[in-house]
């Protein structure tokens, strides 16, 4: 065994052997991960702006939470620690913007932790989870807490800098205290009380919601930065809204009583921060064109089904965690042809 | 553990029973060979009506006892079964002694019949059951199957305790349904729920390997 590894080493000294590509861009994973959450700052300063001191306590706690507990396993399984490459940081900064401004800070800790520690390290860290980490933090609170996940706190209140909401500050293992606000979102407003919202409200976030979630034009922005710079996927985002917008264009103009407009449906709730910033993980999602053609519009097609047909207002975090259980099977599916080979990739006789 | 040869005169009764073979047939089946932790079985009962801890013991118990009348009946007929239809006839010899079991819980509480649902009835078919009828009773004599369903049954009952206490301690705020947190305790409604018992599961059986890769370090 140790007369091999000398031979191994004295090989690496001599020869640098390595697979394809050859050619890097000098772009690594911190990079890109650094660019992604200067693509969100935008988002969290208008949450901030918006809903006040709670919003700031809210990200801060759930993006220490996931740090800490990065460093944490990472040490404990006795790897260098990864949290200088952002991952971590935006796992907390995502999971933070996806709940409710005035949730309790201590069960936003636990959401930090359970996200990277069952959503990304129990399957081996950073490139090995198959769900996104920040939404399996987000489904273990929304099925651990059910109440408090969906007390919303109303946006532009007059006193959100100077005074933290009770909620926030409930004790640990304590329940929360209700602000005596408990607001609907839009989505909540259409499904139970069927009111429609102004859609010039929805994009620009004049509305109450998750604490990262209102703003869609400063998502979009997000996105484009990122795409622009090639480091979001932009065939991700564009399938699942294109899905959204058709099948409930279609459904409108059969009963423009019962189902809200496609605008609607584009703008409200946690879709754009979902297309934009969650479905386009690059370790959840399917690698070929085509297959994240089939990825977006499933994610999408189960949006529209569980907003307009489930129990729940809101479907945009499941259907990304389907889609994310999918999205290895598509992998295996559409195989892109290896050149020199036939179509199923037998060996060409020549 | 091996048996003494030396010193027997010196040895006082602890130590005898100690380092005795029954004592070690019962032994292992609480950590060593723990039907939950190491052999991973019973899964289907362990995860569905761990959600408190008094269902769990109830449960433990319930099959503790099958385990322990189904073992002593087998091992006893072990020589007279034939090896063609052995697994059909340690089914109906289980099958047996759950049904005695299901009417005994609905004649002692209804309530916990009810929240014990098809599971009393489901132990039939649970593996540990008819594993150690097959792998252990078969092969033994009476007296060793009996130490190896008490053991086993324990180890069981430990398994659920493990369980069902923190799932109702994070779900419920209370242990056995005597309430330990104050009122404002917010309970973790997914601690009741089927995830909370893999979570709670996974939870224990790292603990549980842990610990042996510290003692066998």
């Amino acid at each position: 065994m140790q007369g091999k590894s000398q031979i191994q080493n004295v090989f690496k000294k001599t020869l640098n052997i390595s697979t394809s590509p050859h050619l890097v861009r000098g772009i690594g994973t911190n990079d890109i991960m650094r660019n992604v959450v200067w693509a969100l700052l935008p988002t969290a300063l208008y949450a901030v702006y918006a809903f006040g001191l709670s919003a700031l306590l809210l990200l801060v706690t759930s993006t220490v939470a996931c740090v800490l507990t990065e460093h944490f396993l990472a040490k404990k399984s006795k790897q260098p620690s990864t949290i200088s490459d952002w991952s971590a940081v935006i796992t907390g900064l995502l999971l933070g913007l996806t709940l409710p401004p005035n949730f309790p800070l201590w069960m936003a800790f636990l959401g930090g932790i359970v996200s990277i520690a069952l959503g990304k390290f129990v399957f081996g860290g950073l490139g090995y989870n198959v769900f996104n980490p920040a939404l399996v933090g987000r489904a273990f609170l929304q099925a651990a807490f059910p109440v408090a996940i969906t007390t919303w706190f109303p946006v532009f209140s007059p006193d959100r800098f100077s005074s933290v909401s009770v909620a926030t500050s409930t004790l640990p293992l304590m329940e929360p205290a209700t602000d005596g606000f408990t607001g609907a979102t839009p989505l909540s407003a259409f499904k139970f009380d069927h009111i429609s919202t102004d859609t010039y409200d929805l994009a620009m976030g004049f509305i109450t919601g998750s604490t990262g979630e209102t703003c869609a034009v400063l998502i979009i922005l997000g996105g484009i930065y990122l795409a622009v710079r090639k480091m979001l996927n932009w065939h991700i985002p564009v399938s699942i809204l294109a899905t959204v917008y058709v099948l409930t264009a279609l459904l409108h103009f059969s009963n423009p009583e019962k189902y809200p407009t496609p605008e609607f449906m584009l703008f409200s709730g946690g879709l754009m921060l979902g297309a934009v910033f969650m479905a386009t993980d690059m370790v959840g999602s399917p690698i070929t064109t085509a297959g994240v053609w089939i990825y977006g519009a499933l994610i999408g097609a189960l949006v529209v089904v569980i907003r307009l047909w489930g129990g729940l207002p809101e479907g945009v975090m499941y259907a990304i965690l389907l889609g994310n259980a999918v999205s290895p099977h598509l992998d295996n599916l559409i195989r892109p042809r290896v050149y020199g080979t036939g179509n199923r990739g037998e060996k060409v006789r020549g | 553990m091996s048996i003494q040869t030396t010193n027997k005169a010196n040895e006082g009764f602890w130590d005898k029973l100690a380092s005795s073979p029954s004592t070690d047939e019962y032994m292992k089946g609480l950590f060593r060979e723990n039907p939950v932790f190491v052999q991973v079985l019973g899964m289907c009962s362990t995860l569905a009506v761990s959600n408190t801890a008094l269902n769990g013991l109830a449960m433990g118990l319930a099959t503790t006892f099958v385990l322990l009348m189904s073992n002593i009946l087998i091992a006893s007929l072990r020589n007279v079964i034939p090896k063609q239809v052995r697994i059909a006839s340690y089914l109906l010899i289980i099958a047996t002694f759950v049904t005695m079991t299901d009417y005994a819980i609905q004649a002692i509480s209804v309530e916990l019949s009810k929240a014990l649902g098809a599971f009393i009835a489901l132990i039939v078919v649970n593996c540990q059951i008819l594993g150690r009828a097959e792998a252990f009773a078969s092969k033994n004599t009476v007296w060793r199957s009996i130490l190896d369903a008490l053991g086993m049954g324990t180890g069981f009952i430990i398994a659920l305790l493990c369980l069902g206490t923190v799932r109702e301690l994070l779900g419920n705020g209370s242990i056995f349904g005597i309430p330990v947190f104050p009122d404002s305790f917010q309970e973790w409604v997914i601690m009741i729920l089927p995830p909370g018992g893999f979570f709670m599961l996974a939870i224990w059986l790292m603990v549980f390997n842990a610990m042996k890769q510290r003692k066998a370090v």
